[in-house]
């Protein structure tokens, strides 16, 4: 059986070595006055608010023609929120068709942190054309959700904290904070504890994993890649996430009889 | 070379002594939960092991559990916090509990990922091992051993080492219930008439040489039936410290009660027997304990003295003023110790939580301010940094400010206990837990923690008679309950008045019910009839004990008294009234009991 070799993260150190080659093509999606402020050599912006104002798939492909990315330019992704945004926008790059997107291992502080190099240049872009061949087997709608949430095959993941889960949540899905996928240093854990730690959950083995989060897929991207990075082969987002689901007064489930709020010391 | 190995560690980090962990059971644990979780593993037995590893049921629900952690003689270094941290960001809440014996409880944990918080906690040396569950529970200390001013010596080698012994040991991984130990500084910081085994430090002269050894209290302990301890001898020498402790452990073993779940804590046992025969039958075990006993059975009590080195200043905010609320802070929260220059502060939880930020902030200020390195959980929801060097007592006030942490009135009555009640635990009748909170934003609004009549006295509060929130030893204790008025209910208090845990350790004496939403009110009104009737020279505490041992001569004589005055404030208005009146803390949906089973007898 053949598979790809999928790569989820991209280290310090190659992204260091591809940006002296000019093999890569960096995204930053932090806010347009940080990426002013300081980035990442040769990184493009992207700030994920922009690409969310309008995600559809054209508009999607005028942005990475204008990023100068076509179908073999490799795309490393970058915010300074966890990973979360990156995955957002590497996972809207997949869905394009986009076959070499990866996240940056660590996020733009923590590059900072440790003295490496940065700047506040704004890089020539070449335009460039890219191609369109949608991936529909990422992406969860709230139709699919309906039809397929129930099967036992299928396992629904809830990112949000541990408190807004027991708040309310898609009945039947488990959950898995965004802050259990991550390590002090680096967006997401070695392989090997998240296979480990996937599979004291159950989430293991040929399950089909739909991810949601609260309402535009960030933390819930993130758990994509988080479950992409052991190799599990069939993980879909959906994208609109719990917000939509509210909206569409679909029926929610809740941890009924306990204050679990007031343990919170916030 | 990964990122994490380029991250300097701080100068001078001391390191904990013990390791208290063992990795191994991490993994254990994790193919336990999956064999159970196949069925082969049956409900009963898998309990047993859950809570002998730490574990605790959670209310309403089997999918999660409470992991606690223990902090032997309560001592926590800076790089155990920030595991904490970590682990409650990525496992839990985003929140962490201090609880009544220098515990950390991370709440709302799913079953299966348990495993993966002892795996963090190994890596730090910290364990839940024997923290729930009929074992030794966690060694507690005084968080001013060491360094208070009336102690005959520091006991905390002494926690330590019988922590030591009796963590894994098989002699006590079956007793009939739970067992606990608590040491202390003096008899003024109290807890040691309240629990199975309470020990005071004291010297002797003996041919003019100074022996060291313990006041040693047995048979005390709190909850549905509350009972103060009895005093085993005059004096117990530091070397048959550990003889007594193996003597009376074993005779619970071969004598508690292993069938009625509902009385077989030692104390019922000493209680059924009476003190004479109880004490008689110790003093003999004791001496086959001393004439059989290997001599390689020993307490293993590390005298070298802690490494005193106060860090270095590394920045300098030069010409930065006192910040506001400096003085109150300083009064209500910092104590000064016997070593010349140096003070313990009291950190201010609200009900003992405290956020996984905070627990990593509290990691920085401990290396930058504590001459010791770590830090020590309080008796009361509570943690204390000590050995901080009188000059660097403000700017550690500015830096807690910008962390959320310096809430003045830690030391006072401002700061109430609140066990975790209907937030988590399955026995729980009413919402303890905030009501504690409520209780505290209002002392601190109106000021009280500057009172100094009301300096010494405190409040309790547990949300079912089993005592976790400790109301037998309050000034002001309660209990929650569910009250009713005709097909209604509402969250109520059982108040009691008077109890202490000090050298005078007495339980409270039973007052009155109160309705949740009155509970406020009511405290208010003790006050105030306080200061109506107080002599010159007393405290709130003063003054209620005299009216609770009759002994009081202004309008309020006696605890029926005091009934009659309170009457009008426990009066149910009708739901149309004040449909607040039968909603609990936290909720807004109409008051009603629920529980589950509780496992504090598993």
């Amino acid at each position: 059986m053949s598979q790809e070799k999928i790569k989820i993260t991209t280290g310090i150190d190659s992204l260091r070595s591809e940006i002296r080659d000019k093999s890569v093509r960096i995204i930053d999606v932090r806010r347009e006055e940080d990426y002013k402020q300081s980035h990442i050599p040769t990184a493009v912006n992207l700030p994920l608010a922009n690409l969310l104002s309008d995600d559809s798939p054209e508009r999607v492909l005028k942005l990475v023609n204008a990023m100068g990315i076509d179908d073999q330019t490799p795309v490393v992704v970058y915010d300074d929120t966890f990973g979360a945004l990156a995955s957002r926008v590497a996972w809207t790059l997949e869905y394009l068709g986009h076959s070499d997107v990866s996240l940056l291992e660590t996020t733009f502080s923590k590059w900072k942190s440790l003295g490496l190099e940065n700047d506040n240049k704004t890089p020539e872009i070449q335009h460039k054309e890219h191609s369109i061949h949608l991936k529909p087997e990422i992406l969860a709608t709230s139709d699919y959700l309906d039809t397929s949430k129930d099967k036992p095959n299928v396992l629904l993941i809830d990112n949000r904290e541990r408190l807004n889960y027991l708040e309310q949540h898609i009945p039947g899905a488990i959950s898995l904070p965004y802050r259990t996928l991550a390590t002090p240093d680096k967006i997401l854990r070695p392989k090997e504890d998240m296979t480990r730690l996937l599979g004291n959950r159950g989430i293991s083995g040929n399950s089909e994993i739909i991810t949601y989060c609260g309402s535009v897929g960030t933390l819930s991207g993130l758990a994509y890649y988080a479950l992409k990075s052991v190799g599990l082969p069939n993980v879909k987002l959906y994208v609109r996430s719990f917000k939509e689901w509210k909206n569409l007064e679909k029926p929610i489930a809740k941890q009924q009889d306990a204050n679990y709020w007031d343990l919170s010391a916030e | 070379m990964t990122v994490s190995d380029l991250k300097q560690s701080y100068p001078d980090s001391p390191n904990p002594k013990i390791n208290w962990a063992r990795i191994e059971e991490a993994e254990a644990f994790a193919n336990t939960v999956k064999l159970f979780r196949q069925g082969k593993y049956d409900e009963d037995s898998f309990r047993r092991y859950r809570l002998q590893h730490g574990a605790y049921g959670t209310r309403m629900t089997n999918d999660y559990a409470m992991v606690r952690i223990k902090l032997p003689a309560g001592e926590v270094y800076p790089h155990q916090l920030e595991k904490i941290s970590q682990l409650s960001e990525q496992f839990s809440i985003g929140s962490a509990h201090f609880s009544t014996r220098e515990n950390i409880q991370l709440h709302w944990v799913i079953l299966e990922d348990v495993s993966e918080i002892l795996r963090g906690l190994a890596e730090v040396g910290l364990t839940s091992r024997e923290a729930c569950g009929n074992s030794v529970r966690n060694v507690m200390c005084s968080p001013l051993s060491g360094v208070c001013p009336n102690e005959e010596f520091d006991s905390t080698p002494h926690a330590l080492a019988t922590a030591r012994f009796f963590l894994r040991n098989p002699m006590s991984q079956s007793l009939p219930r739970k067992f606990k130990f608590n040491f202390t500084c003096c008899e003024k910081h109290g807890m040691v008439r309240m629990v199975d085994v309470g020990l005071i430090p004291q010297t002797r002269d003996l041919d003019g040489t100074t022996q060291k050894g313990f006041k040693i209290f047995l048979g005390g302990g709190l909850g549905n039936k509350s009972f103060v301890g009895y005093q085993l001898e005059d004096f117990t020498p530091e070397e048959d410290l550990l003889h007594t402790s193996i003597a009376v452990v074993k005779i619970f073993d071969r004598l508690g009660d292993r069938k009625n779940l509902a009385r077989n804590r030692m104390r019922y046992l000493v209680n059924d027997m009476g003190w004479e025969k109880f004490q008689n039958l110790v003093l003999k075990e004791r001496a086959i304990v001393r004439a059989t006993q290997s001599v390689i059975t020993q307490l293993e009590v590390d005298h070298t003295p802690s490494v005193i080195k106060r860090p270095i200043r590394i920045s300098d905010e030069s010409g930065s003023s006192t910040p506001d609320g400096y003085a109150r802070w300083l009064k209500t929260n910092t104590l000064k110790q016997k070593q010349s220059e140096y003070s313990s502060v009291f950190i201010t939880l609200e009900a003992g939580d405290i956020t996984s930020n905070q627990l990593s902030e509290l990691a920085s200020i401990i290396r930058e301010f504590s001459s010791e390195g770590h830090a020590r959980a309080g008796f009361v929801q509570n943690i204390a940094l000590r050995y901080v060097h009188d000059d660097d007592l403000s700017r550690l006030y500015s830096k807690l400010l910008t962390v959320g942490l310096a809430k003045p009135g830690a030391l006072t009555m401002a700061a109430p206990i609140g066990c975790s009640g209907t937030t988590s635990c399955n026995l729980a009748l009413t919402n303890s837990h905030r009501l504690a909170k409520e209780i505290q934003r209002k002392f601190l609004e109106l000021k009280l923690d500057q009172d100094d009549d009301l300096q010494d006295s405190s409040i309790k509060i547990s949300g079912c008679p089993n005592s976790c929130g400790q109301h037998g030893i309050a000034t002001i204790g309660f209990f929650g309950g569910g009250g009713r008025v005709g097909k209604e209910m509402y969250p109520n208090y059982q108040m009691s008045l008077g109890g202490r845990s000090d050298g005078e350790t007495m339980l409270g004496a039973t007052c009155h019910r109160i309705p949740a939403k009155r509970v406020i009110p009511v405290i208010l009104k003790i006050i105030e009839l306080f200061k109506q009737n107080k002599k010159p020279d007393d405290t709130l505490k003063d003054w209620i004990h005299r009216i609770v041992n009759g002994k009081e001569e202004s309008e309020i004589k006696s605890v029926l008294d005091m009934r009659k005055v309170l009457d009008s404030l426990t009066i149910p208005p009708t739901k149309e009234e004040d449909p607040d009146f039968y909603t609990d803390y936290g909720s807004d949906s109409s008051y009603h009991t629920k529980t589950g089973k509780g496992e504090c007898a598993a």
